[in-house]
């Protein structure tokens, strides 16, 4: 098992035959995910050529035709149409932030039931909306503005490097993408279940409690390492539903103590306004359910380590 | 990004918000043409700043004349109020108010939509309000699929115990206020004090904007409310690049990729820097993903050029970027700066083609770089050099 994401999922992208889209689909089928097609209204119809099996030979890449040593994709002009030639159950967003909420909303309306949406730069009105539709038709929404989502060894939606780290037992959800990186990096001797990056936008689909909710159910992962940044109060509540509700392990880092006030630290959701936000009052919240919370990551990564040695 | 209260009630007026006349002024002779343009008679004349209790600090005074509101604007420009320089202020016209309300509409991260807050005891900070009085302030959730339509906007008159006499004309306020969040792009759109004028009028007599600068794109009239006064030089030049700075008060200048590891890397080296001698990073800045040796060499021109940066910190975790392209992206960068750049380099590669990247650097051997390891690693060296 894993959280949202397995070998079984179907994955279509949304944007494939952009620059972003190709050089990502291309990461993607590499390792391993099983890519079913793309949608372009203007190329239906068409396919997209991808070099089979990256360097690292990962399997399960349906379609996958050795022979030739390239992967044909193809190219619908609807998600809608997508969804009911191929049985995709996951969509991933690489259009730009003018034309986001239009394609969440087709994929909602496609009935697709986890859409991942990688994009940076998106009006926060249109996320409230798209967010609000979505959660409408019971669709779960990953991100914005995030790196995607891997499962090692089983597939991996978005843009997050795939050989880092491979399986193993660890749950991790992060805000950031590259902390994502380096936490996957820190801790690659023991490999992951899933590693999800929810985004660093105001307004974002899926959380850290309903990660940690996945987690905890998931008989795969057995210790969470979870990290905040500053802004919002994402963390505080995560660390209340972690008091009331998981009994793993889970470690804990929060970036931004050094952040000034009223800046926005990359993240458009990163910003500390007058006392809220604060990477110390998040640090406090977690230590307070109970999370040990690491100085740097890998101090971080050092806790986890403890807990999984002992 | 917040807007001024001048901005703001521009803002209103242009969406049939109802303001006082108001006139911008950054010196004494225009502070005097914008009472005479009011009439002549009485005016408030307040400091324009991006923060709170400008009153108490002495930054919104009254004037009966042009002259004496001359003399108020000279009094008030330059002023600093919390560290805010004073350079401009507006010129308002007078009001005989009658009662104070509040108003706002703004994002709930949490809940995921919008809220709507408003209350009959408007005037007085509302986060002590909130705090002291939480019944006085009424909460009302907005679906941002239906925004404050004709019943959201007497849902919320009534959850604040507005006067059913009153109510026709707060609604209709509330609902052009919400035009102004939703097609301004406003993340926050508060009004306080609202107020009932004693000829029974329902004025914005103050107002505070913050816009999405995500939503630009579609509004190319908001470049122009930014302030270009006020605004930190190095942070200007950065914005011109399109780098992703914030200038902050240390000597360790930072670049990294991706907002959250260099957060995380300003914090590691604050934390470094408590042994020694409690230096601080200089900045945040991302390079984003595909960290090209142009961004490289414009974030780096940027950051020594900051004359409180002693050495700097390159952390960079190759995750789509390769690591060898940032290390080439460094190498051109100091060949472009040249010669004259004497502060030292620390730089810490991970991640996808770390061993070239690391290789590149090695072999360049360029007599400022140091290649750490590890990210605490770096921290501590960058910390050090600054310290020297």
């Amino acid at each position: 098992m894993a959280i949202f994401l397995t070998e079984a999922s179907k994955v279509i992208v949304q944007g494939m035959t952009g620059s972003e889209g190709q050089k990502h689909t291309t990461r993607m089928l590499a390792s391993g995910t099983n890519v079913v097609g793309g949608v372009n209204p203007r190329k239906a119809g068409t396919s997209v050529d991808f070099p089979a099996n990256g360097a690292d030979g990962a399997d399960g890449a349906d379609g996958a035709d050795g022979a030739t040593g390239s992967v044909s994709v193809p190219v619908f002009g609807t998600v809608a149409e997508a969804v009911e030639k191929t049985g995709a159950d996951v969509s991933v967003i690489f259009v730009p932030p003018a034309h986001t909420k239009a394609a969440v909303i087709e994929a909602a309306d496609a009935g697709v039931p986890l859409v991942v949406i990688i994009t940076e730069g998106i009006p926060v009105d249109d996320t409230a909306e798209f967010f609000t539709y979505a959660q409408s038709k019971g669709v779960r929404l990953i991100g914005p503005n995030c790196p995607g989502l891997i499962s090692p060894g089983r597939s991996n939606v978005g843009i997050i490097p795939a050989n880092i780290a491979g399986p193993g037992k660890i749950g991790l959800v992060s805000k950031s993408g590259t902390l994502t990186y380096q936490m996957m990096y820190e801790l690659r001797d023991f490999g992951f279940s899933t590693a999800i990056g929810i985004g660093g936008d105001p307004i974002i689909g899926t959380t850290h409690i309903d990660a940690l909710e996945a987690f905890e159910a998931d008989p795969d992962t057995t210790a969470i390492v979870m990290i905040g940044e500053i802004g919002g109060d994402a963390e505080e509540r995560a660390a209340a539903y972690i008091k009331e509700h998981v009994t793993k392990p889970v470690v804990g880092y929060v970036a931004g103590f050094t952040a000034p006030e009223g800046k926005t630290m990359g993240h458009a959701g990163a910003i500390v306004s007058g006392s809220s936000g604060t990477a110390q009052a998040k640090k406090e919240a977690l230590e307070a359910a109970g999370v040990k919370v690491g100085k740097t990551p890998s101090e971080t990564a050092d806790l986890m380590r403890a807990i999984l040695s002992a | 990004m917040d807007l001024f209260e001048y901005q703001a009630r521009d803002i209103f007026e242009k969406h049939g918000v109802p303001v006082l006349g108001g006139v911008v002024a950054s010196t004494v002779e225009e502070a005097r043409a914008g009472a005479e343009q009011l009439g002549g008679g009485t005016v408030v004349v307040k400091a324009q700043v991006k923060t709170g209790g400008r009153g108490k600090a002495g930054g919104v005074k009254l004037a009966h004349s042009p002259e004496e509101a001359a003399e108020r604007a000279g009094e008030i420009l330059g002023m600093d109020i919390k560290g805010h320089t004073v350079h401009k202020v507006m010129i308002a016209a007078g009001a005989k108010i009658a009662e104070e309300y509040y108003f706002s509409v703004l994002l709930d991260r949490a809940e995921r939509r919008y809220l709507a807050m408003a209350s009959v005891e408007g005037g007085m900070e509302i986060e002590q309000l909130a705090v002291e009085r939480p019944e006085a302030l009424a909460k009302v959730a907005i679906d941002p699929l239906v925004g404050i339509d004709e019943a959201k906007a007497a849902e919320i008159a009534d959850a604040a115990g507005f006067p059913d006499e009153l109510k026709p004309l707060v609604q209709d306020v509330f609902r052009k206020l919400w035009t102004v969040y939703k097609d301004e792009d406003a993340t926050l759109v508060e009004v306080n004090p609202l107020v009932r004028t004693e000829d029974g009028q329902i004025v914005a007599l103050d107002g505070k904007i913050t816009l999405d600068e995500n939503a630009g794109f579609r509004h190319p009239d908001h470049a122009e409310l930014e302030d270009a006064l006020s605004a930190d030089p190095l942070e200007a030049r950065a914005k011109a690049k399109d780098l992703n700075y914030v200038k902050l008060d240390g000597s360790v200048g930072i670049i990294g990729n991706g907002a959250g590891l260099v957060m995380s890397t300003l914090d590691v080296v604050a934390y470094a820097g408590e042994r020694f001698g409690g230096v601080k990073p200089a900045n945040f800045l991302d390079i984003g993903g595909g960290a090209s040796a142009e961004v490289m060499a414009n974030g780096l021109d940027i950051i020594l050029s900051d004359p409180q940066v002693k050495a700097v910190f390159v952390n960079v975790f190759g995750g789509i970027t390769a690591c060898d392209a940032v290390a080439n992206g460094i190498v051109k960068a100091l060949e472009l700066l040249g010669d004259k750049e004497t502060k030292p380099l620390v730089v810490r590669l991970d991640g996808n083609n770390v061993a070239e990247g690391r290789a590149i650097l090695r072999e360049a051997n360029h007599p400022l770089v140091t290649l750490a390891d590890t990210m605490d690693g770096g921290a501590a060296k960058a910390a050090e050099l600054a310290d020297a």
